[in-house]
């Protein structure tokens, strides 16, 4: 059997398309959901074993970016999201999504002390949208998300992914293995000539995990470096790839995130 | 009573930083010590303390916020233990779409398990806080720049007084109208200046103030009375504003389409659509048009499966006054473009386009006399349209990749914004073509989406006229894209494919007014109740429901028996569905109001009443002086400068702001190569399991209408497809759009440029069998006010047409980007360079270096049949993989195109223009000659005869080659070294201009 991906939609979620994709190509079975559906019960996360917050505007970034949505989640689903995690399952946040668990307390949860708000997504440096390519190294020994990565490029696209904490938290999730990966100046950043950290984010943090590592959030957006051809120098590589008689690849270095999601369940 | 949170950031806060940075150009900017923004939420709705506490928690986070409740005298106040000087408030005025107000209102009743009646509500606004000491006049200019009086309000306090006062005031924008709606004839039996009067500014109120702009003539108010009169009574102030919407230059489009001199069927009949139907004509069965000019949007076959609609639209008018608003709702508006097609396309692309002036210098204008109402700055627009399509875009999640930038000092008193959509839309739903809409007698009027208010009033007829003091406040809004993807995401993902309505179509222009009376003509007739529509807040008369234009609805017909299934669906999606009366087959348009009949026409009559009005145009004959200019030989300090100018330089800035690679789609960026160069097309994949990629790309040369018009709807038609040519387009499915943006079109010599620009788009349309879509004009793009002298002025726009291409491509991975791929590839420019450098790019640097204008006359030509061959071998050349790098030559001419292959590619390269020599005469011209037909090519040696095999029959120039060290050496005609320089120089000029933005 396929494993089951649950897609959230809904107030401004906007790339649940093509999210969906990426975990069906990865080799799983997903349904975009609407959260009002899953508030009537019309369908139940306990029939799935990954369920994914991807990007978007949720609410329009309005009191703060992921804020309005997670309280719509933590008002009506909050006991069904805990439950979801401690029967061994995935979740993963992209970008808004990932605004969204921050907000709900889901990561970092120290302590595995879900629903605090320990950090913070703030405006970008330049606090303006902000779309383009950058490289990670991950961070994360234990999140299955990340399972055989260390190094891959992929673009961000929001406005608020400057990553805030206190100190003392920052030191926490150093210590506890929380930090998924790290902003670095790779293959990406090299060949478009720009800093790695693309927002001012404190220690180039990108992604955050719970202790489990199962929960995942990341600003940057996998699935807009699932194909080949969303990569902004794939003719320079194709041209490679042709010269070194090597076939030119359907999929990008993104799609790994979503086929890890799957092989967990494997 | 109300109560105010305010929410203070407390760890570094980067929109504080920004803001200061913005204030940089005050002289007094130095005496800026630091900004601290608060935002507050003003709370009309009683609500117990802990309540308040507890929203207060959820509206902000504990790690980088603190919240302050602000119940009563006792309570602490966010900066009351922070040094500041000034603190300056800004909010909305009341009836402006507040999007965080909605947002917040959702989040409390979700919260609390409470409603907000119809008077309770939440206001947002933002306090900057200013540590400095500014006197009150310095700090009033800061307020100024922050805020805009047409849509918001602003106070401002000391320190003194914010303490004393124990914070700022409590204010609360509520709507608040006399709750008395009615019904007032109109008597037209009047005087022909009385008539005059009631066109151009309005029906009068009782109080004598007028409603604003009807913009209906003589000749028009004259067959209104008499329609009535066949009737034996006076039109309704309701009946009078429909068909004035209905009637509006906006919404039929009469310069078009009414004869003109010998062009008796007007020029978009002869020449626009006669164009598609002889180019659909001569395709045969190889015709990929599905539906032109019918529409919201037109639409090609995309596949088998799938169509693509492409719908280009200008928001000029509302823009020249509240840019954000007007860029936002332009964006959310042309995305209803899509929505509207057929049953309902999916908006999959966005396109921008911004006419601007010069935002670096500040030329003050107003728009009364003893300077009042002033304009807002250059500077002030550019950066309000950009951020309106940016939050516009963006939030809506539709992929914004193509786009420009054009300047001229004359878009100063009436900017230009583009806004297009590209659609995708099963051919067939539930079996049948879905670009066939039919709504049935007896089937309900819904409206979807939004409520109504005052805003959006008079938009229609506001922009079938000139900007000037009578210009309505209410015209402008704000969009609210949320609610607008909500409704996209009901109807399009799940509604349309379930089969629950007939037909849909936008409230844009003219609201209900227009997009009912347009549906019913499917019926053939509708019958309205109007005090079923639901508002905003109460109050509004009969003709302000009937006629606003409220952003973020579609009007739908809902057979009764699918009424409940929608309605369930809408609920869950938390979208607002309404039925506000009955599709009928009477043949009459009647509107009702609490029982009352308050509009009885006949369709025809609504529809096809207005009288044609005859047109004669009179020929311009323009001949400017030849500049005398002495030959050059070093031309390197111009390369650079050229590089540096509004029309060439980067605007990285606006690209990487705006999401194009959502929907996961994008294959050849905006942003090209290491260089990270504009591009002028993009490509990208609508159905993400297909091979097949859209194409997108652009043109305009407005300058050029100061010679001919002709020629320069030429060359922007064959500029158009040639930029996407160069990507890797093919020439033979390629379908154009056409945005005449014109001035003064009641002129004679105008309405000549008009029909001119127009008979050049049948000629080259046809030539290259690139069939026209879809359209829209926008006729009177001029500023009628005061210069800073309060001096009466008029500024026109230069006649701009702005073509539009969209294209299949059958192998996305067969396209090519901009940039120089590899050191030792070869360097062709393809097609011919003349002596063609009348209103060129660099004639108006040399007008600027020499504070004397020069225009020239040698304006280019477009030669359709040697281009049309050239375009042919450079597609099949791109298919063979023939070909590295490719770059249209447009604005600037050929240096600027070769310069655009060196940046982005981040390589040097030795060139030499010998060969030019047999055509120019000059190595200046032979660099910035605009010329047409031309593109500039690397190929990879290994290449060389298979690609001049492909090129045979054209005339093609091998100019040099790509070196690895980033040096850029450039010999003239002569053989001689005209340019040198290196490819970090050219970046940093290029990169110069918007550096800041």
């Amino acid at each position: 059997m396929k494993p089951k991906v649950i897609v959230f939609s809904g107030y401004g979620f906007n790339c649940e398309e093509e999210t969906k994709f990426a975990f069906e190509a990865a080799g799983g079975v997903a349904d975009i959901v609407h959260v009002n559906d899953v508030i009537s019960g019309a369908h139940s996360l306990k029939n799935y074993q990954i369920l994914a917050f991807g990007g978007g505007f949720a609410y329009g970034d309005d009191t703060g970016a992921g804020n309005a949505y997670a309280n719509k989640m933590k008002n009506h689903l909050w006991e069904d999201l805990i439950k979801f995690i401690e029967s061994d399952k995935l979740i993963l946040g992209i970008c808004n999504g990932f605004q969204v668990l921050m907000n709900l307390g889901l990561v970092p949860a120290i302590n595995k002390q879900y629903g605090a708000r320990e950090m913070g997504l703030m405006p970008n440096e330049t606090p303006r949208y902000t779309v383009r390519f950058i490289d990670l190294k991950v961070e994360s020994k234990k999140s299955p998300w990340y399972k055989g990565m260390k190094e891959f490029s992929l673009p961000v696209a929001n406005g608020e992914g400057r990553l805030f904490a206190s100190k003392e938290v920052m030191e926490i999730i150093n210590k506890h293995d929380l930090i998924g990966a790290r902003y670095f100046k790779g293959e990406m950043s090299t060949y478009l000539n720009l800093p790695a950290n693309p927002n001012g984010s404190i220690e180039d943090i990108a992604s955050i995990t719970d202790e489990t590592g199962r929960v995942m959030g990341l600003m940057p957006h996998p699935e807009r470096s699932m194909f080949f051809t969303q990569l902004p120098n794939w003719e320079i590589l194709k041209e490679k790839y042709k010269k070194e008689g090597k076939e030119v690849p359907e999929f990008g270095p993104g799609m790994q995130i979503f086929k890890n999601g799957i092989a967990y369940f494997r | 009573m109300a109560t105010r949170i305010e929410v203070a950031t407390t760890v570094f806060d980067t929109r504080s930083a920004v803001r200061k940075t913005k204030l940089a150009d005050f002289p007094f900017a130095k005496k800026i010590k630091q900004l601290h923004i608060i935002d507050v939420y003003t709370i009309d709705k009683p609500f117990t303390k802990q309540e308040l506490e507890n929203i207060a928690s959820r509206l902000c986070n504990p790690v980088t916020q603190k919240p302050f409740v602000l119940t009563d005298k006792n309570a602490s106040l966010p900066m009351e233990n922070t040094a500041f000087d000034w603190a300056i408030e800004i909010g909305f005025l009341p009836g402006v779409t507040d999007n965080v107000s909605h947002t917040a209102c959702e989040l409390i009743e979700d919260l609390l398990k409470v409603t907000f009646s119809n008077s309770e509500n939440i206001y947002t606004s933002q306090i900057t806080f200013i540590s400095g000491k500014l006197t009150k006049n310095e700090a009033l200019q800061i307020a100024d720049s922050l805020y805009n009086p047409l849509i918001q309000r602003m106070h401002i306090k000391s320190q003194q007084e914010y303490i004393k006062d124990h914070g700022m005031n409590i204010v609360v924008p509520k709507v608040t109208l006399q709750d008395n709606p009615k019904v007032t004839e109109v008597d037209l039996h009047v005087s022909d200046e009385e008539l005059l009067e009631i066109g151009k500014k309005g029906i009068k109120n009782p109080d004598g103030t007028t409603r604003g702009p009807l913009a209906l003539d003589l000749t028009f108010l004259k067959t209104i009375r008499d329609y009535f009169d066949t009737l034996g009574r006076n039109p309704t102030d309701i009946e009078l504003e429909s068909i004035a919407q209905t009637w509006s230059e906006h919404c039929k489009h009469t310069i078009f389409n009414d004869p003109i001199d010998d062009v008796q069927k007007g020029l978009f009949k002869s020449y626009i659509r006669a164009a598609t139907e002889e180019i659909r004509k001569r395709k045969g069965k190889n015709d990929f048009c599905v539906s032109v000019f019918t529409d919201n949007s037109g639409a090609i076959a995309f596949d088998d499966k799938y169509l693509i609609t492409h719908k280009v639209e200008t928001h000029n008018s509302p823009s020249a006054l509240d840019p954000f608003g007007g860029a936002i709702t332009g964006i959310v508006g042309v995305n209803r473009d899509a929505l509207g097609f057929g049953l309902g396309a999916k908006p999959v692309a966005n396109f921008y386009g911004f006419c601007l002036a010069d935002p670096r210098k500040d030329i003050p204008l107003y728009r009364s006399a003893n300077k009042q109402q002033p304009m807002l700055s250059a500077k002030r627009i550019m950066t309000g349209v950009i951020e309106g399509v940016n939050a516009g875009g963006n939030q809506s999640g539709i992929p914004t990749p193509q786009g420009f930038i054009s300047f001229d000092d004359r878009y100063r008193g009436k900017p230009l914004v583009f806004a297009g959509t590209v659609g995708l839309i099963p051919r067939t739903i539930n079996g049948k073509p879905s670009y066939i809409k039919e709504a049935q007698s007896g089937d309900y009027i819904v409206m979807v989406g939004g409520r109504v208010g005052k805003d959006g009033i008079h938009g229609a007829t506001f922009s079938s006229e000139a900007l000037d003091s009578g210009s309505p406040a209410t015209a402008v809004q704000i969009g609210d894209p949320i609610t607008q993807k909500k409704m996209s995401d009901a109807l399009v993902k799940e509604a349309r494919d379930m089969g629950l309505y007939t037909s849909i179509t936008d409230d844009g222009a003219g609201g209900l007014s227009c997009s009912v009376s347009e549906m019913a003509k499917e019926s053939n007739g509708c019958l309205v109740e109007l005090e079923k529509v639901p508002l905003k807040y109460p109050g509004l008369e009969p003709w302000e429901i009937w006629i606003s234009e409220s952003q973020e609805r579609m009007t739908l017909s809902v057979p009764k028996d699918k009424w409940d299934s929608f309605n369930d669906l809408m609920k869950r999606r938390g979208v607002e569905a309404t039925i506000v009366g009955e599709f009928t087959n009477t043949g009459r348009c009647i509107v009702t109001y609490k029982g009352k009949t308050i509009v009885d026409v006949d369709m025809k009559f609504l529809h096809d009443g207005l009288p044609v009005r005859a047109m004669t145009s009179k020929p311009v004959t323009v001949n400017y002086e030849e500049p005398k200019l002495a030959q050059k030989t070093n031309v390197t300090t111009d390369f650079l400068q050229m590089l540096e100018r509004l029309n060439i330089a980067s605007f990285a800035f606006i690209t990487q702001q705006y999401d194009h690679i959502v929907q996961g789609g994008l294959v050849l960026p905006p942003l090209q190569g290491k260089g990270r160069v504009n591009s002028d097309v993009s490509v990208f994949r609508p159905v993400l399991d297909s091979q097949k990629a859209v194409i997108l790309a652009q043109a305009l040369y407005p300058q050029y209408s100061d010679i001919n018009t002709y020629h320069m709807a030429a060359a922007s038609l064959d500029t158009s497809i040639r930029n996407a040519v160069a990507a890797g387009g093919n020439p033979d499915y390629m379908a154009i759009l056409d945005n005449f943006c014109w001035c003064s079109a009641n002129e004679p010599e105008r309405l000549h440029q008009l029909k001119e620009a127009a008979k050049a788009c049948y000629d080259y349309a046809v030539a290259y069998e690139t069939p026209f879509i879809s359209g829209k004009d926008s006729m009177f793009n001029d500023f009628k006010g005061f210069d800073k002298n309060g001096k009466p002025i008029k500024i026109s726009i230069p006649p701009t047409l702005l073509i539009s291409s969209i294209g299949v491509v059958d192998n996305m991975t067969k396209v090519v980007s901009l940039d120089a791929k590899n050191a030792g590839d070869l360097v062709y420019v393809l097609g011919d360079t003349f002596e063609e450098m009348g209103a060129s790019e660099y004639y108006a640097m040399l007008s600027e270096k020499t504070k004397k204008q020069i225009i020239g006359n040698s304006i280019p030509k477009v030669d359709e049949k040697k281009n049309s061959h050239l375009y042919h071998s450079v597609y099949k050349a791109i298919q063979n993989e023939l070909i590295e790098s490719s770059q249209s030559i447009n604005h600037g001419g050929l240096a600027i195109a070769l310069a655009k292959t060196l940046m982005g590619g981040m390589l040097g390269a030795a060139i030499s223009l010998d060969q030019l020599a047999n055509t120019v005469s000059r190595n200046d011209f032979a660099l910035f000659s605009e010329s047409q037909g031309r593109i500039v090519v690397t190929v990879s040696p290994k290449n060389k005869k298979a690609f001049e095999k492909a090129m045979e029959g054209n005339n093609i120039y091998l100019i040099g080659e790509i070196t690895k060290t980033p040096k850029v050496t450039i010999k003239g005609i002569n053989k001689k070294i005209i340019v040198s320089t290196t490819v970090d120089a050219m970046l940093e000029s290029y990169r110069s201009t918007f550096k800041g933005y």
